[in-house]
């Protein structure tokens, strides 16, 4: 990386080399039987230069080939976009547990193991059921190293579990599932069937909706797939930069209800997605997003935050191109009230567990449309069986300023979410039989 | 970079010492280009390439998989495949038979990396000016992508196929603005190494960023049940989630209650309805020669007059179903395993005109342009980007975007007109078991489709 970066420097103004080193073993169950086993190794080395005040971009997996990375970064220079940042100086970052030796230390006998423990706790509650199930451990080596001096290194272990099940009844289909993971092994397949188990005692029965507008619980996974994507891109710095996001001139104001707050959080100890600090070598902090139904703050990487006069947020994510705004993990504080006491409170209404297809819709006015892949009507305060062939409409931040009430229950969807049950006073559902 | 040719000669001897059922190694070269604008300026431009490799054994029944990017220590490579392969294996291995097959495609000279940046940005930044002389427009975004990759498979069998492959994509959105409200509108297109389509869009560009501005006062479409006609585009991704994914037999071969639910000889639709999945036709983002476990493409009619006579096969699935392998084994890259996916799918032309299709319907939705689909094989939405209110058989007012969503078991049966203008749409990538985006196209002729739900207010 040294190599690189002084030899960049040779053409270039100032330079970046960001190293990414990864070594994942998955453990795979198909038909609830094992069926893969796999080990991916991986590098990808990224040079990103100022070259006469532009940007340019290279990447590579072979860390010989450094004349053609250079070349190419050379080339993208030429019309790259004007650099409005310095790369920053070295700096302290945060002590943050990301790593945990017990991840590789994880024998793959044990990963079969809990595969098939969880697979057999849910087929002894419903023996039909036929299981996909993925057991992972991933090692992740970060290094950045700057022409300003500045230096970051940090290693991660992330342990995932993940299981899919699914229950055919002639042209019926029912699909279940639950995923967790985190930084150290994960060993109880226990509180992940529960969330399986749990949803397969609600859909036992069939329901329906009639065409109208009803009250709607969203459960973690519910608000997951039918609100986060448009708050992602609404929060992210780039967005509000170019005018687009609809609360980009409401900084301070009151959006939404007072009962809603949302942060990010890179710092959390142990969550697959914390870091000391983020892709360009900005310390990691905690970014309060909505503060009690107030717009607090937005996303921000170092070219973003220097266009828009503001300062980095330590939010610079690299999906394998350039760094850009992106959450670490967005937590929603929890309320007060129990997910019991929402479903208590309604006389006729929806329980949304799944929401498919809704973010292929206006993500960035909040206009979502959806087919309730899994959910549950609610008759006078009960639960009463799965609904079907039912569509459900609304507005992201129509929902955020109505929510009648907030769970006090928080849970983790898919490691980079922290969020409650939400229950909404009305959306449009509309069903057929 | 390692010489991937130099280091297959070197696997081929290997592959053969090792105590496995089969194995097989599929090395990679790529190089990729990108450039995207966000709003009026170019936001950024990257090249990058990447080498790498898998190895994947069968032992048993079961597999084991080594992707790496570092060439040194191959024979470790296949020792750890083979290794895990052998801890999953606990029954008798089957894939179907194949002949060996020792080929080289030849690569095609029009390659868009020969293409100089500068010419791309140059073409990029007309579109950009078209866009941004729209009056009320807020914002933009172009992302122009082109890779081209060569790629040496070989096999315990014998094979050893060389074969590159080139893919193109282009997307544009415009957004507009207005009164607390932000729409938008977009266009999406692909193509299997021929730049040249990528040249001619200054007026659909042009359109496209008025479109985003006349959806600000377009009213919401009132949700329900409507006899819903789509474009050929929007078909064409209809097809592919709505029955395409259904027909990868991955899902289907271990899975003895989807078996009988997707039964050969099944009636799916009326007789005018043929559906068709081919790698075979030659030209199109999902085009190729050989699939990644090295099978010829083939043309499988997967509705033929209604019935249910086809799917898509890998050598595995094809083997437990007792079925002829099709071809259709893909992965994205290195990093991943080959799985069934769809290539070229389509419904083929019928003989009603679009008038006619229109001429009966007293209240129905003309959907129009992807935005994006998915499905969970019973049930599966799909988005317009386009929409209009059909009212007593003439296209009426302009709506939002609609979602359209259904059963894949009662929506088949549903298509009652089946048009003669067959397109196809470049501008799609399918993602399935976290491989995405894969080329892929799909088409059809415009389809009526009687009692489809729309989402709405």
């Amino acid at each position: 990386m040294e190599n690189i970066l002084a030899l960049a420097r040779k053409t270039a103004e100032a330079a970046e080399v960001f190293e990414v080193a990864a070594e994942e073993t998955s453990v795979q169950f198909e038909t609830n039987r094992l069926k893969h086993i796999q080990s991916k190794q991986s590098t990808s080395i990224a040079l990103r230069i100022i070259k006469e005040g532009r940007l340019g971009y290279a990447t590579t997996t072979d860390p010989d080939d450094i004349k053609s990375l250079i070349d190419s970064a050379v080339e993208t220079a030429r019309f790259g976009m004007p650099a409005k940042f310095q790369l920053p100086p070295t700096t302290a970052y945060p002590q943050i547990d990301i790593l945990d030796p017990a991840v590789e230390a994880t024998p793959l006998e044990n990963m079969e193991k809990l595969g098939q423990e969880l697979i057999e706790i849910i087929t002894a509650h419903t023996p039909e059921i036929l299981c996909e199930a993925e057991v992972s451990k991933d090692t992740i080596s970060v290094k950045l190293l700057n022409s300003s001096g500045g230096q970051a290194e940090y290693k991660k272990s992330v342990f995932s579990v993940g299981i899919y099940g699914s229950l055919i009844r002639g042209t019926d289909m029912l699909f279940v599932g639950e995923g967790q993971s985190s930084c150290s092994p994960i060993t109880r397949p226990k509180d992940i069937a529960r969330v399986v188990i749990q949803q397969l005692e609600l859909a036992k029965n069939p329901a329906s909706v009639p065409t109208t507008q009803l009250p709607v619980i969203f459960t973690p996974r519910g608000a997951a797939s039918a609100l986060i994507p448009s708050l992602v891109t609404a929060f992210n710095g780039k967005t509000v930069l170019q005018g687009a996001s609809p609360i980009g001139n409401k900084l301070g104001k009151k959006v939404f209800d007072a009962k809603i707050s949302l942060w990010d959080d890179p710092t959390i100890a142990f969550r697959p997605h914390s870091r000391p600090c983020d892709d360009e070598g900005v310390a990691s902090r905690r970014t309060p997003l909505i503060e009690d139904g107030t717009v607090a703050n937005f996303l921000y990487d170092l070219q973003t935050a220097a266009l828009a006069n503001t300062k980095s947020t330590g939010s610079a994510s690299r999906g394998g191109g350039l760094p850009s705004p992106a959450p670490s993990a967005l937590v929603f504080a929890p309320g007060k009230t129990s997910m019991d006491d929402m479903v208590k409170d309604i006389k006729e209404g929806l329980v949304i567990e799944q929401l498919m297809g809704a973010e292929q819709g206006n993500i960035l006015g909040g206009d979502f449309s959806g087919n309730v892949l899994l959910g549950y009507k609610v008759e006078s305060g009960k639960i009463v069986g799965r609904v079907k062939n039912t569509m459900v409409s609304g507005n992201v931040y129509q929902i955020l300023k109505e929510v009648t009430a907030v769970g006090s229950r928080a849970e983790w969807v898919g490691g980079s979410l922290y969020i409650p049950p939400l229950y909404c006073p009305r959306l449009s559902v509309a069903s057929k039989d | 970079m390692p010489d991937i040719e130099a280091a297959a000669s070197q696997l081929s001897e290997a592959l053969k010492k090792y105590k496995a059922d089969y194995i097989e190694a599929r090395l990679e070269q790529s190089q990729r280009s990108h450039i995207t604008y966000r709003g009026k300026e170019l936001e950024s431009a990257g090249q990058s390439t990447a080498v790498g490799g898998n190895i994947r054994a069968l032992v048993k029944g079961g597999w084991g998989f080594v992707s790496f990017n570092d060439f040194n220590d191959l024979n470790q490579r296949i020792e750890l495949a083979v290794k895990q392969a052998t801890l999953v294996g606990k029954e008798e291995s089957r894939l179907a038979p194949v002949e060996p097959i020792i080929d080289t495609v030849a690569s095609k000279q029009d390659a868009p990396l020969d293409i100089p940046l500068a010419e791309k940005k140059k073409l990029l930044d007309e579109y950009n000016q078209i866009i941004w002389r729209t009056p009320s427009l807020q914002t933009s975004v172009i992302g122009y992508a082109d890779s081209h990759q060569e790629t040496v498979f070989l096999s315990s069998l014998g094979s050893y196929i060389k074969q590159p492959r080139t893919d193109i994509t282009l997307r544009l959105s415009a957004v507009a603005a207005g009164d607390g409200d932000v729409q938008q509108a977009g266009l999406s297109l692909g193509s299997r190494g021929d730049f040249s389509p990528m040249r001619r869009l200054h007026r659909q560009v042009e359109e496209t960023a008025k479109k985003a501005v006349d959806l600000l006062s377009a009213p919401r479409v009132k949700g329900g049940e409507y006899t819903v006609v789509l474009d050929p585009v929007l078909a064409g991704v209809f097809v592919h989630e709505a029955f395409g994914h259904l027909s990868e037999s991955d899902f289907v071969y271990e899975d003895d209650r989807l078996r009988q639910v997707m039964v050969l000889g099944k009636q799916f639709g009326s007789k005018e309805l043929n559906i068709v999945d081919s790698a075979a036709v030659p030209g199109l983002r999902g085009s190729y020669k050989y699939d990644d476990e090295g099978v010829p493409a083939t043309k499988a009619y997967l509705i033929k007059e209604g019935k249910l006579v086809g799917r898509l096969h890998s050598r595995e699935t094809a083997a437990k179903m007792n079925e002829k392998p099709t071809g259709n084994a893909r992965a994205i890259n290195y990093r991943y395993p080959p799985i069934v996916r769809m290539t070229n799918t389509y419904i083929e032309p019928g003989k009603t005109s679009f008038n006619d299709i229109i001429a009966d319907i007293k209240e129905g939705v003309y959907a129009k342009n992807w935005f994006g689909g998915t499905t969970s094989m019973e049930m599966f939405t799909f988005s317009a980007g386009e929409a209009y209110m059909i009212r007593n058989g003439k296209i009426a007012e302009a709506l939002r975007p609609v979602v359209l969503t259904g059963n894949v078991f009662t929506t088949l049966n549903n298509i009652d007109a089946i048009g003669n203008d067959l397109d196809m749409n470049q501008g799609g990538g399918c993602g399935k078991g976290g491989q995405f985006p894969l080329p892929v196209s799909n088409g059809s002729p415009h389809i009526r489709i009687s009692r489809c739900l729309v989402g709405g207010s």
